[in-house]
């Protein structure tokens, strides 16, 4: 059932109602095997689709699913039940056009920021000046010019969540997926990074999908913002998210903003209390 | 003099106290040289019978080494086969886990029978040593990649061998050092208890002839040389730990 929808989003739109989807889920379900051997149901059904030019953000419960959504979506995970197209495809596997950020940055202890941020294009076997470049010019992007040497460790939080970003953005996916990218990091600096990523999304214009339980977060970067279920996990709403762009730190002052937040609030302790 | 000095010369102070009660009771209660030598003996005897115990080491050393890198040659790619296939892990691992109980220095013996009186002995018994726990830590750590190391790899459509190379391998270094700081200790042991059962030379062999003939300032000196092997060895591998893994994990 959907609580609300506001039609597609301004995102959606610029691409033209015929576009084809990113990422087109039907029925999609996912179930695990329990630990006494009955199948325990995770997930869905779900029905998604995410049109070029979006950005779809998930807020949901811990536990509901929606990491599972993410790892579905990446074809990182089999699904149990219905369908998945990716540009109109169906899809089994990852693709490099797909780039991910993971919730704990996941950045290689014994490699540079550098190494770390390139290791997309030695996979790829991407021309090494062209991906050198681009490196470069990401880290710059993101103020990390002067750590390309350093090893991530000797990196805060959210430095290394930044040279996450710039190592997903190297081989230049088409659609970037973000799992609670800012989860592991304090309220402040999520924030910062929260509109550090909004502004470098408008200006890269990539398709992006995040999952997080985090609404004032989902509502300051989405163009729409799905809400998801107590497992098994089902979006219960779609809600347009009319605000301006570009987004800043007074978005969240907006009066259409503490509307919609107060919508998706209700969604999910009304549906907890019943 | 400030506690941060009074910390770096308290453990030289313990030692020196230590030295000079061993001296004192060695000479206080007239005990014998053959019995239970004073450090003033055991140093007078390393330096008469320099030379002696520096052939010895040299043996005793050399065995230990070619058996640690034969050990350290034969354990990695077994490991690297445990913790990629499936098959290999169910029916290799059991088994090379119930030989680990086996008491190899029990085998010297029938090392000796088998391989006679040369070198060798003494080296299959330090790679008998040595090779679990080199193995049993790399397995352990090419099993720990973190899960989302992996998927990152996957996400990228990363070829297993690419996986190994920049994810497996690196991540699995600092189990691959702590395997080796174990084995290199136990290196040293296997190669002295070989000696003990057969051989013409080694620190092993010194100990036992000049136990045999009451010198025991001699066997003394030659366990203080010993000992220093098995320090300066342990420190070298913990160098290379230093340089080459460089994170926490």
């Amino acid at each position: 059932m959907m609580a609300s929808t506001h039609g597609q989003a301004a995102g959606a739109a610029a691409s033209g109602p015929r576009s084809v989807p990113v990422i087109a889920l039907e029925g999609l379900t996912k179930t695990f095997p329990g630990a006494d051997g009955r199948p325990v149901h995770a997930l869905g059904p779900v029905d998604l689709r995410i049109l070029p030019g979006e950005f779809v953000a998930l807020v949901g419960p811990s536990g509901c699913g929606k990491s599972t959504l993410l790892r579905l979506i990446a074809g990182l995970e089999a699904a149990s039940g219905g369908t998945r197209q990716r540009y109109g495809t169906p899809f089994e596997a990852p693709s490099h056009e797909v780039g991910i950020i993971f919730q704990d940055h996941v950045l290689f202890p014994w490699a540079t920021v550098l190494e770390n941020v390139l290791l997309p294009a030695d996979i790829l076997h991407l021309p090494r000046r062209v991906a050198d470049e681009r490196a470069r010019k990401l880290l710059a992007l993101t103020g990390l010019s002067d750590f390309a040497g350093h090893k991530p460790q000797m990196l805060s939080g959210g430095m290394k969540q930044r040279a996450a970003f710039c190592r997903a953005m190297l081989a230049d996916p088409r659609f970037l997926l973000l799992d609670e990218p800012f989860g592991a990091l304090d309220a402040l600096t999520r924030e910062e990074l929260s509109l550090e990523l909004s502004r470098l999304w408008g200006e890269l214009g990539r398709t992006a999908f995040m999952i997080t339980h985090d609404i004032d977060e989902a509502i300051l970067l989405g163009d729409r913002v799905l809400v998801m279920s107590p497992r098994p996990g089902r979006i219960v709403a779609d809600i347009a998210v009319d605000l301006p762009r570009p987004r800043s730190v007074d978005t969240a002052a907006h009066p259409r903003f503490q509307a919609i937040k107060q919508q998706i609030r209700r969604l999910i302790f009304e549906r907890r209390s019943t | 003099m400030n506690a941060r000095h009074a910390g770096r010369l308290l453990t030289p102070a313990v030692y020196a106290v230590c030295l000079i009660a061993w001296e004192g009771l060695v000479h206080g209660f007239a005990i014998p040289s053959w019995l239970l030598p004073a450090p003033s003996q055991i140093m007078a005897a390393a330096l008469a019978w320099g030379p002696e115990l520096a052939a010895n080491a040299f043996v005793t050393l050399r065995e230990t080494l070619a058996g640690f890198l034969l050990a350290l040659a034969l354990s990695l790619p077994l490991a690297g086969l445990i913790a990629f296939n499936a098959l290999a892990r169910r029916s290799l691992y059991p088994l090379l886990l119930g030989l680990q109980s086996v008491p190899k220095v029990a085998l010297a013996p029938l090392m000796t029978v088998w391989f006679g009186f040369s070198e060798w002995p003494k080296i299959l018994i330090v790679v008998l040593v040595c090779f679990f726990p080199i193995l049993v830590n790399v397995v352990a750590g090419l099993d720990s990649v973190p899960s989302a190391m992996l998927d990152l790899m996957r996400s990228l459509g990363a070829p297993q061998h690419m996986v190994l190379r920049r994810l497996r391998i690196p991540a699995a270094l600092p189990a691959l050092f702590t395997g080796c700081k174990v084995a290199i200790t136990f290196a040293v042991i296997g190669a002295v208890i070989a000696e003990f059962v057969s051989a013409q030379s080694g620190l092993g062999y010194l100990i036992m002839i000049t136990t045999s003939q009451s010198q025991t300032p001699v066997a003394f000196a030659a366990i203080l040389v010993l000992t220093g092997i098995s320090v300066a060895l342990f420190y070298a591998i913990e160098f290379l730990e230093k340089r080459f893994v460089t994170w926490k994990v």
